[in-house]
């Protein structure tokens, strides 16, 4: 790359890096979205709450850091990460490969379980929801159930949240036969299907738990496979820029020993009322 | 920053710069329908339609345009009679949303330009043309409106160009325009500066060809001055005079 003829785009790039990465000893910065209830929301006086502050905030205990939570649109956490504006990124977010190919995880401190919802008016054929589907695996039978699953949401609106696992699995395994709309909050997705605007949405177990215990909830309900591995990675990991490794290695430390204690359970229960962290 | 990346996403934001484009264009020719008719009622002496005229613009330019969206989109989905009535045929895309709201938010910014333009027309024209025995709607048609719009031209031309750039809103209610489809490939590369200078440049591109095409239908509807400005002795003063004389057949 020819840097002198590129002064002004330099320019740019020197004002928004020079804000500068993580320094030892300093607060350790911890980006969330505010916006995806169990996993992270915003209190009614704006402070940020759920699972991920929970478990954050116990990790910090154990790993002996000062930790300070703030929100960040989904949208621009990653780049908020990398121009040094947060140490970690702590939302929900699936440890995938095309991420680690920007960022670093830590070990996974949650499972992914990712269900559709669609809305009861539709009348669909009945399909199970006991089903589940691993894409790592290629088992037959699993494939199966997605083909299945594939003709029977066909022709349907579904949503899913921009910049997501769910958004990169309908694109690639329903793309040709769905029309796909991306949404920046999780609540506007709600609210659309809610409305009708869509027929169905795909997102985590954790997330649509709290929609359909809602009363708006009442008009949808999951359906089909519980659909996990593959794109949606092992897991939620904590987001880490690449060089920060000694910080990753204290972050990996200290989920063993919330696990091992069995505190990073009893966080799982207390917002999902679920065990969504051991396998 | 990689400048391969910013020609390669040019041809993949293709899509959502058209969608980008439609929605301009349509907001805007719909915005220049509903605000003709808006400034001139709004120039009228009626107390009655005035006030109410300027309620509506005061409503759409003094709350943002996100709001507005919101409020049509998310908002009418909200309201169980909307969701059954006929209307949520149209209000259940969010196109159409998109375009109602635009097409509302634009119509009240060009009903005040152009009422700008309207009463910044000098009073003497319009006299000489009710001197001259024209009409209410002739004199509308005339003299009011092509010297209002002229007048109001380079202010309105500015209101399209504002208008290119709020179409990026429709991205927030899932609408895949330039805006949204950039953000969709950031999501995808984790590269926002090369594709958001990419959506910059098409942007730019864009309000080139705005101003250009204002710049010249600005210079068109000022060719009577140009030429005034270049014949400006008493010689072709007296011939015009005598030719307007002539045509009109009133004698000197």
């Amino acid at each position: 790359m020819n840097r002198f003829k590129l002064p002004l785009a330099f320019l740019l790039a020197a004002l928004i890096f020079g804000q500068a990465s993580a320094q030892e000893g300093k607060t350790i910065k911890i980006a969330t979205e505010g916006a995806f209830p169990p996993w992270n929301s915003v209190d009614t006086s704006g402070k940020p709450q759920g699972f991920d502050i929970d478990v954050g905030t116990a990790l910090c205990q154990r790993a002996k850091l000062t930790c300070e939570f703030a929100t960040q649109a989904w949208d621009g956490i990653i780049p908020a990460l990398n121009v040094g504006k947060f140490d970690a990124i702590m939302a929900g977010m699936s440890i995938t490969e095309k991420r680690k190919q920007v960022i670093a995880f830590s070990k996974p401190y949650a499972l992914t379980s990712n269900y559709f919802v669609v809305r009861k008016s539709l009348g669909l054929a009945e399909m199970a929801s006991h089903l589940k589907v691993n894409l790592s695996s290629q088992v037959e039978e699993e494939r199966g159930i997605l083909q299945a699953l594939k003709d029977k949401l066909k022709g349907k609106i579904i949503g899913v949240q921009g910049s997501t696992n769910a958004e990169a699995f309908v694109r690639e395994y329903f793309g040709d036969t769905v029309e796909i709309r991306t949404y920046d909050k999780q609540d506007n997705l709600n609210l659309d299907l809610v409305a009708g605007r869509i027929d169905a949405g795909l997102a985590d177990y954790s997330v649509w738990k709290a929609f359909l215990e809602s009363k708006d909830g009442a008009v949808a309900a999951l359906y089909g496979p519980r659909i996990s591995g593959g794109l949606f990675g092992p897991g939620i990991g904590i987001g880490l820029r690449n060089q920060d490794r000694e910080l990753a290695e204290r972050f990996n430390g200290a989920i063993e020993a919330i696990e091992a204690d069995g505190s990073l359970k009893a966080i799982s229960l207390k917002w999902f009322g679920a065990d969504l962290v051991s396998n | 920053m990689n400048l391969h990346l910013i020609v390669d996403v040019l041809p993949l934001l293709l899509e959502g710069m058209l969608l980008t484009a439609q929605l301009t264009a349509a907001s805007v020719a719909i915005g220049l329908l509903i605000a003709v008719p808006l400034a001139l009622l709004r120039t009228s002496p009626s107390f009655v339609f005035s006030y109410t005229i300027l309620l509506y613009t005061f409503v759409f330019r003094g709350t943002p345009l996100l709001v507005q969206l919101f409020l049509i989109y998310y908002g009418a989905g909200q309201l169980e009679w909307i969701r059954s009535s006929a209307a949520w045929s149209i209000l259940r895309e969010p196109y159409w949303c998109a375009l109602i709201t635009f097409s509302l938010n634009n119509g009240a910014y060009t009903t005040e330009i152009l009422r700008g333009g309207i009463r910044a027309v000098p009073s003497g024209e319009i006299e000489a043309a009710k001197a001259l025995g024209m009409s209410y709607a002739l004199r509308i048609r005339r003299i009011v409106l092509p010297a209002g719009f002229r007048l109001a031209l380079p202010a309105y031309a500015n209101e399209v160009v504002l208008m290119l750039k709020a179409s990026s809103l429709a991205s927030t209610i899932t609408l895949m325009e330039m805006t949204g489809t950039a953000r969709k490939i950031v999501a995808q590369t984790f590269s926002p500066y090369e594709v958001f200078i990419a959506a910059a440049l098409i942007y730019l591109g864009f309000t080139f060809l705005i101003v250009h095409v204002f710049g010249r239908l600005e210079r068109h509807m000022a060719k009577h001055q140009q030429r005034a400005g270049l014949k400006n002795n008493s010689r072709s003063r007296v011939r015009a005079a005598a030719k307007i004389s002539a045509a009109q057949k009133v004698a000197p």
